[in-house]
């Protein structure tokens, strides 16, 4: 059964028609053309698909596009203002380098913007424990841990400029 | 229909690149008007743009009107780099600072060759090394081709100019590299150029920042899975369950009458349904019951196990290194020690899943993909649809991920089948079950080591069997000399310590229906943790500090030993570690660098082991990014560990029992301890590798800090079947 959704992505409105049973992660990527969002498991495991849909982290890849209609979400490419300044945890792990082959940056980014929500002082072992669920198998991890620490200083701070 | 024997041989091997790199010609060659016609169809792809008024001064460099220079390279970015400290490279020579600098990928030409292996690959930790002189090179005849402009156009001698961060002036002349392309492009290339003196480096060797991190932070870099053509059918994969079964028959009703799915198409040993999304597409794949015929049906652990010991066992082996009279050695020696190891069968796990985009017409094909091997995969696909591989055109994506699994072509062939039965393009994506369970994997392998001691516990006989699978025998058979695949070996046979003049290490290739291919580090891989851990057990039997002993068995001024005493140096080795701390420490030389790690431990009453801290150093003779290097080094770190903590796939009735990531895991966030990594780049040896070397030494190094802890050999892995967990 077709269903038409509305919602809001990265700050446009924007109407899809898709199957009943669609996910959010392919309604992005292939109906919306929002490739940053990436796809590992197909199971929720590895983290890569990580959007936010009303402010709050969710992995796309076990989420029916239906359960979103209404919903204001931001991926990858919605990180950054219009202007192309980063957002401070885009420029932290560009800055401290906390990645490598990049294919779960987007999953890690969106993650740790949402931990800033809930935890914004979060300590180191707090940020350990947060990425729990997101998988890399290219860098030492240690330089994604640095990058998110100085992405939520930055946050609060108003972020650092970084523009491209 | 992964038909390997397609693969193309090559007579390169990798020891010959390690031994003999020196003597290599690097093929230089100024680009022709062809070049240039092949390389305008690299602007064509999805995944870099550059300005359509950008010169093309030689096959590597481009440079726009507004000074912003492009570095050309056909080495594929997988994370390790090479799209930054090559551009690094050829940056120096030219004379322009990096903020003007990116890059793109090249199309399939010989222009862009792996010096080293003669085919755009990138592997055997090569990337740097292979392109690094030919990249200063590009850089310096550029320069020179832009001072010649210069001169013409000021009617100055070009000997007068002075270059400085993409300018060229003279007394009362200025101009940028950007207004002096165009002319610069038309110049005759100089037939030799003099390459700056390491001394005179400011780039090379400098923390330059990675040039693909913007596009990765944003979602904007295109990986495979990204990949979008026109028209296109999303493609779901399920293949032969068992190893080596075929497909007998498959109803494709209950698929294609579902709505979005417009075809069904069977391999030899694979079906693949075409839809208008991937989901829709693996849905109807599910709702499919082919039925296979065939395969290694009596394949699983136990027989791997069996066939392995076996080999351990049999009278006949080929002879891998014989030096010296081994056996009677070993019946003077004061003690005898026998250890036998194993290794199971790894399979890769990169992020990304395998995948590709082909359009395949009549007259030509197109591949949009990441992979490893673009010679290979052009000359595979070409075979399988019957075109020549110059009618194959190859854009080459960012990898997410790659440790030698991008290598293959089967993913790519399977891509182009799809696209040629629907007469359209088509995204082939892998399920992640279809990733681990159709790998070709680090092989499973054991190897048997008997070595004398003399008095002083230091080894005076020394001999070793191997039974593991042959990865030559499928991809490099040429290599396989009496009876020795080097990729079995590798990592044994080496002369790195002192070893007994009397020594014999024998080669047995077992037949197993397992797929196994090239994965981080190859052969040393495992045959490192083999070698390491044996050295450690002797150690204890000499009741020497592993340290210490390993000093003892290299001379004074190995590099080996600077290495190790690096790492040892790192951890703090000379002071005892805190109450229920243990250590281990090991060192291998793998493609050309020599790595050393070592790591400190704690275990509790139920074997659960927290990994404290970690060390890692490496010597790889010439560094051109530090920071990426200590980014290498910390990732191969965490890959070596991960199979040594987690890694291997299980066998029954023929097929791999995981699917997922729930049930194979690997090392997380929580279980990476603080590392402190040292680079030595001095002297006169050649440049060495630096995305696979660090991977050896993880697992000794961690197996010798828990036998410590535990008082108990450790001979196999992973450790969690060893009773251990990770908190």
């Amino acid at each position: 059964m077709a269903l038409t959704l509305n919602m809001t992505v990265n700050g446009k409105a924007r109407k899809v028609t898709v199957e009943s049973n669609a996910l959010l992660s392919d309604v992005l990527r292939v109906n919306l053309g929002l490739t940053g969002t990436h796809v590992g498991c197909d199971t929720s495991q590895c983290g890569a698909c990580t959007v936010h849909v009303d402010g709050v982290s969710v992995k796309s890849c076990t989420m029916l596009a239906a359960q979103a209609d209404g919903a204001t979400i931001t991926t990858i490419e919605g990180l950054a203002a219009p202007d192309g300044t980063l957002h401070p945890m885009q420029a932290a792990f560009k800055e401290h380098h906390g990645l490598q082959c990049g294919f779960c940056t987007p999953g890690m980014v969106m993650s740790a913007v949402d931990l800033a929500r809930c935890e914004p002082n979060a300590s180191e072992e707090q940020i350990r424990e947060w990425l729990e669920g997101n998988i890399c198998r290219c860098t030492g991890y240690h330089n994604i841990v640095k990058a998110v620490k100085t992405g939520l200083t930055d946050m609060q701070s108003g972020g650092k400029v970084a523009a491209e | 229909m992964t038909d390997h024997a397609n693969t193309p041989d090559t007579t390169v091997t990798r020891r010959g690149l390690l031994a003999g790199a020196g003597a290599l010609v690097i093929g230089f060659s100024l680009p022709l008007s062809g070049r240039r016609g092949a390389l305008a169809a690299a602007d064509d792809g999805p995944v870099w743009k550059t300005s359509d008024e950008a010169a093309q001064i030689n096959a590597w460099l481009r440079i726009g009107p507004d000074g912003s220079v492009t570095v050309v390279t056909g080495r594929s970015e997988m994370g390790q780099g090479p799209t930054t400290a090559l551009p690094q490279a050829l940056a120096e020579e030219l004379g322009v600072p990096m903020d003007r600098v990116t890059f793109a990928m090249s199309p399939v030409d010989p222009a862009y060759n792996n010096t080293l292996f003669g085919a755009m690959i990138t592997g055997g930790s090569t990337s740097v090394k292979s392109d690094f002189e030919q990249m200063r090179r590009a850089g310096a005849s550029a320069r020179e081709m832009l001072k010649a402009a210069a001169a013409e156009k000021w009617g100055v001698d070009a000997a007068e100019l002075k270059v400085e961060n993409g300018t060229i002036s003279h007394a009362h002349h200025s101009a940028t590299f950007g207004e002096l392309a165009g002319a610069a492009a038309e110049m005759e290339a100089p037939k030799d150029v003099a390459l700056k003196k390491p001394a005179d480096w400011t780039l090379i060797g400098t923390d330059v920042k990675r040039l693909d991190t913007h596009a990765k932070a944003t979602g904007q870099a295109t990986f495979g899975i990204d990949v979008v053509v026109p028209d296109m059918l999303h493609a779901a994969i399920l293949q032969a369950p068992t190893f080596g079964a075929t497909l007998e028959s498959v109803d494709a009703k209950p698929a294609t009458d579902m709505k979005g799915v417009a075809q069904v198409v069977e391999l030899d040993d694979a079906i693949m349904v075409l839809a208008d999304t991937w989901w829709t597409a693996d849905q109807a794949l599910s709702k499919l019951s082919p039925k296979w015929t065939g395969g290694a049906e009596d394949l699983d652990d136990a027989k791997v196990d069996r066939v392995l010991t076996e080999g351990l066992d049999a009278a006949e082996a080929a002879q891998a290194v014989s030096e010296g009279d081994a056996d009677g050695a070993l019946s003077g020696a004061a003690k005898t020690v026998e250890a036998t190891y194993s290794a199971p069968y790894l399979a890769h796990l990169t992020m990304e899943p395998m995948t590709a985009t082909a359009d395949v017409r009549a007259d030509k094909a197109e591949l949009w993909l990441p992979t490893q091997a673009q010679t290979w995969t052009a000359g595979a696909v070409a075979k399988a649809v019957g075109l020549k591989p110059e009618q194959v055109t190859i854009h080459t994506t960012f990898l997410g991920g790659g440790f030698g699994r991008r290598a293959e072509q089967d993913f790519a062939l399977q891509a182009a089948q799809a696209s040629k039965a629907a007469g359209r393009p088509v995204k082939l994506v892998w399920s992640r079950p279809q990733d681990v369970r159709h790998d070709f994997y680090r092989p499973a392998s054991k190897v048997r080591f008997t070595v004398g001691l003399d008095e002083d516990g230091l080894p005076m006989a020394w001999k070793a069997r191997v039974c593991c699978p042959s990865i030559a025998q499928r991809m490099l058979p040429s290599m396989i000399k009496e009876g020795v695949d080097p990729f079995a070996v590798e990592g044994l046979t080496e002369r790195a310590y002192a070893l007994p003049a009397d020594r014999s290490i024998t080669y047995v290739m077992p037949e197993l229906a397992v797929p196994v291919g090239f994965w981080r580090s190859v052969g040393h891989s495992q045959n490192g943790f083999f070698m390491e851990a044996m050295i450690d057990e002797l150690a204890d039997a000499a009741g020497m500090d592993p340290l210490e002993y390993r000093r003892k068995l290299l001379p004074q001024d190995s590099r080996h030993r600077r290495v190790l005493d690096a790492a040892a140096d790192a951890i703090g080795w000379s002071e005892a570690p805190a109450e229920g701390r243990h250590r281990g420490i090991a060192v291998h030389e793998s493609f050309g660098s020599i790595a050393a790690e070592a790591i400190e431990v704690s275990v509790d009453g139920d074997n659960k082991v927290t990994l404290h801290r970690a060390s890692a150093c490496v010597d790889c003779a010439v560094a051109v990014n530090p920071n990426i290097i200590r980014q290498q080094m910390e990732s191969a770190l965490v890959y070596g560990l991960t199979a040594a903590m987690f890694g291997g796939v299980s066998l029954k009735n023929g097929q791999v029992q995981e699917g997922n990531f729930d049930r194979i895991d690997v090392m997380r966030l929580r279980h990476m301890p603080p590392v402190e990594v040292r680079i030595i780049a001095e002297g006169d040896a050649e440049m060495g590798g630096i995305g696979e070397p660090g991977t050896p030494p993880a697992a000794p190094a961690l197996v010798a800090a828990l036998r410590r802890a535990t008082g108990k050999p450790i001979r196999s892995l992973p450790l969690t079947a060893e009773g251990f967990t990770f908190g």
